[in-house]
């Protein structure tokens, strides 16, 4: 292939990533913003929903479409649910302190990777997708589905944008994060505000894992990569910008991609997480400064 | 603090654990002879984490660098250049303590939930890096160091470190010798120093400690422990994997010292021991052994902040160090 | 004679308000000098910006001869400037021992300091009324002798300029007697700058009084002027006095 369909196809492909990845990253940054907790269990919320999703879509017969939608709805929705008990029994009896939530999200990350390993096995599993319709292109074949991705993903994000800023939810949220005092004095429930933040954050990362379990297939260890990628979409984006997390989602999908194809990906996630370190390092003053005073 | 009987009993106390393991070497049977040197050598890992957790109260998540700064600088050293035992040693710990200069350097320059992320993606940086160098040092599959590369001479005599009485004996005097380091730092004007720093950085600041030089020294430090812990454990075990530059490796020393007691020289100790146990009987029965470091991380920091030796401080042992 | 401390056109903003407004100040060594205002005049702000803790937006001071301005605060301890907080914070967790130790250890190894810690540590907690006290843990101790502790911590950091910061807040009346007899001893080797809210405390104790009012020195002189002085007066008459913290 020459260089120039050879970069288009790279770059769908970080597009693809992209997609997944601002969802993803979306929620963990929705949580770290309004609750100020950095939520490392994240990456496993988005394995849960990849592998909750193959077990729906398994009991689901017939044709493939049914039990991914089915798995679209279902799985977040389960995903939720845990992490909604896991806000109310451990995250809320720490007072939300930072450090003991870091090492509490911690245990919640091999709790739920290990009963995975114990429920679902060690084997990868794939998913069938819905459909399975090829555009052609001059150059190469490309999978529907994975434009089917890209167009849920902006969906996705629009209509939370909506939700934050043209809802009453998304204004209780926004006051909470901007002054949870405040807003206790002003009778906004504070402690279920967070619940519902937490619970919702997980969603969008079980979201995100239905999206690809069809192209990526569902492993219990596939939560990893995906979270230091949110955290590096997160960090660079800044906190609670919904357009800064998606502008960082593309820039780092898309490099992702296109890096990946020329360079070793080994190579590539050592510059990049180097990368981000260093940011963190220098612009301590940007996102996770404001909370370590 | 200082009081002399206070201090007879903190080194009685700590001569005893010295000769209560010397003496387990002739009564252990077998299985667990070759545990309890493991779990030595991991104590050592866990010391070094301590002291800068427990005492200067800074929060890594990345200390398996400093692990497998030691593992691969004594293992790359011995299996590709072929260097002796106290050489390779060396080696390990030196990269350690450089390691964490640098890294020291960088990450103190922030502070809090910033810190525990920057020392996570350093270690991350560190542990991928051992897989883009697989030509030597053979990702996760590893190296392991031949039987006889592993013996040192001391004053004419071969001792083979392959041997489980010699091995034994190797990991105590390593935890003999971190075990007084650590006690004499605790009890040291930089100890001092340190916890100034955990309790009220900005008040010690105040009275004229440059706190980040005093952190820095606490970081090489700790760094230096943690790698001396990594050389050992190649050198007494004779391999090395990338697994044990893996986040995993950074969870489990904060395990180790939440359970035995932040803050108190013996909790590493108590904490690994216990733990090693928990895991190794776990894992008999299922591969998902790590749901039980979950669980203890959160029942931990839910119900017991302080661990073992911790609590018996506060509520029995004022004395203890 | 040659001030110890100067400061020309010091100041410090947070956005749009002025907290200290281009103060020019000296004082001489071996003086007492009480800073008072009312609240939010910017007296805590001042002694902070001299011992470090924050940054000045423009202006320079000089300690001794030497610029100090772009000098980090333990720097600033090591050439004898200590501040006592006027929020008490003593490390709670720690022994009263253990705080002064702190202090006590940076003087001997800068070799400023003569004998051992203990000594040091024992000498410094018997000035301020608190031997015999030395292993208790400063967070139990009752709050009138976590100010006393907090000015020990001070004392053995043997300054040259020692900044008291609200010091009798929450005394009793006993306290505050031994207090001031505590303050005149130190003055013998040291200079004392006193932000004080305790008028009969300052009469008593201060050389000379620097009044400052909405970050700019109002007034200076002898206690005798500032008490016959119209515009302090009216400052303090116009702004009735609280007793909560100064901003």
């Amino acid at each position: 292939m020459a260089f120039g369909p050879h970069l288009l196809l790279a770059t769908l492909e970080g597009l693809v990533t992209s997609a997944v990845l601002a969802l993803m990253a979306l929620g963990l940054s929705l949580v770290f913003g309004v609750m100020r907790v950095v939520n490392v269990a994240h990456g496993e919320f988005f394995m849960l929903g990849a592998v909750l999703a193959w077990a729906i879509a398994s009991a689901f017969g017939g044709h493939p479409a049914v039990g991914f939608f089915a798995a679209l709805i279902v799985s977040p929705l389960i995903v939720g649910a845990i992490a909604l008990i896991a806000e109310r029994l451990v995250l809320e009896r720490l007072n939300y302190n930072p450090e003991a939530t870091i090492v509490a999200t911690i245990g919640l990350l091999y709790i739920i990777q290990q009963a995975a390993l114990s429920l679902y096995g060690p084997e990868a599993r794939p998913v069938e997708a819905p459909f399975s319709y090829r555009i052609l292109l001059p150059w190469f074949g490309y999978s529907g589905y994975k434009l089917f991705v890209i167009a849920a993903s902006v969906l996705l994000l629009l209509a939370t944008w909506l939700v934050l800023t043209r809802t009453k939810v998304g204004m209780v949220m926004r006051a909470t994060q901007y002054d949870s005092e405040t807003a206790q004095a002003f009778g906004i429930p504070v402690g279920r505000v967070y619940a519902g933040v937490f619970a919702a954050g997980a969603m969008l990362a079980a979201v995100a894992a239905v999206l690809i379990v069809p192209i990526s297939q569902a492993h219990y260890l596939m939560g990893r990569d995906p979270l230091l990628l949110s955290f590096i979409v997160v960090i660079i984006g800044g906190l609670g910008s919904l357009r800064g997390t998606v502008v960082a989602a593309l820039l780092i999908g898309v490099s992702d991609g296109v890096i990946s194809v020329f360079f070793s990906p080994t190579l590539a996630k050592i510059i990049a997480t180097l990368a981000v370190a260093m940011v963190l390092v220098f612009r301590p003053q940007g996102l996770f400064g404001t909370i370590s005073r | 603090m200082t009081e002399g009987s206070d201090s007879g009993k903190v080194i009685a106390l700590h001569a005893a654990v010295i000769a209560l393991l010397f003496g387990l070497n002739f009564v252990l049977p077998d299985y667990h002879h070759g545990v309890l040197a493991r779990v030595l050598v991991l104590t050592v890992f866990a010391m070094g984490y301590n002291l800068l957790f427990g005492y200067a109260g800074l929060l890594s998540l990345g200390h398996a660098m400093f692990f497998a700064a030691g593992l691969y600088g004594a293992g790359l050293t011995m299996f590709h250049l072929g260097w002796g035992v106290p050489a390779a040693f060396l080696a390990g710990l030196v990269a350690g303590a450089v390691l964490a200069l640098a890294i020291g350097a960088l990450a103190l320059r922030t502070k809090g939930v910033a810190f525990m992320i920057v020392t996570m993606m350093f270690a991350q940086v560190a542990y991928l890096l051992v897989y883009y160098f697989s030509a030597w040092t053979r990702g996760d599959e590893g190296l392991v160091v031949q039987q006889q590369a592993r013996a040192i001479t001391l004053g004419g005599t071969r001792l083979d470190l392959t041997d489980p009485t010699v091995r034994y004996m190797a990991a105590l005097g390593l935890f003999a010798i971190v075990l007084i380091v650590a006690l004499a730092i605790v009890r040291s004007s930089f100890g001092r120093v340190l916890v100034a720093i955990r309790e009220n950085e900005e008040r010690t600041k105040m009275l004229g400690y440059d706190t980040f030089a005093n952190k820095l020294a606490a970081m090489v430090a700790s760094g230096a422990i943690c790698a001396a812990a990594g050389a050992a454990y190649v050198i007494l075990f004779g391999y090395v994997g990338s697994t044990l530059a893996s986040v995993q490796y950074s969870i489990l020393p904060l395990l180790w010292v939440l359970l035995g007691g932040a803050a108190t020289t013996l909790g590493p100790l108590v904490g690994t021991l216990f733990m090693y146990y928990v895991v190794d009987i776990t894992s008999g029965y299922t591969s998902a052994y790590m749901l039980i470091v979950g669980v203890a991380l959160i029942l931990l920091v839910l119900f017991f902040p302080n661990g073992i030796l911790g609590t018996i401080r506060e509520r029995w042992a004022r004395w203890l160090p | 004679m040659t001030p110890l401390l100067t400061t020309r056109g010091l100041s410090r903003f947070y956005g749009g308000l002025k907290a200290v407004d281009g103060v020019d100040f000296a004082v001489m060594p071996g003086e007492i000098r009480a800073i008072i205002g009312p609240n939010g005049a910017g007296k805590t702000t001042f002694a902070s910006l001299v011992c470090g803790r924050v940054e000045p937006s423009s202006g320079r001071i000089v300690f001794d001869g030497s610029d100090i301005t772009d000098m980090p605060p333990h720097r600033r301890a090591r050439l004898g400037i200590a501040y006592t907080f006027q929020i008490t914070s003593v490390f709670a967790n720690l022994t009263a021992y253990d705080n002064v130790a702190l202090p006590v250890q940076r003087t001997l190894t800068d070799g400023r300091g003569h004998g051992g810690v203990h000594a040091g540590v024992m000498s410094a907690l018997e000035r301020v009324g608190l031997a015999g006290r030395e292993n208790a843990i400063a967070g139990t101790l009752s709050y009138g002798h976590q100010r006393l502790l907090e000015v020990a911590m001070g004392l053995a950091l043997k300054p040259r300029l020692l900044i008291l910061d609200e010091p009798t807040q929450g005394l009793s009346d006993g306290e505050i007697d031994n207090f001031i007899a505590l303050v005149r001893e130190i003055a013998r080797d040291a200079t004392v700058l006193l932000i004080e809210h305790n008028m009969p405390v300052v009469m008593q104790l201060a050389d000379r009084i620097t009044v400052m009012n909405l970050g700019k020195i109002l007034a200076e002189g002898t206690p005798e002027q500032i008490r016959a002085n119209s515009h302090v007066q009216h400052a303090y008459l116009g702004t009735p006095e609280e007793a909560e913290a100064d901003g």
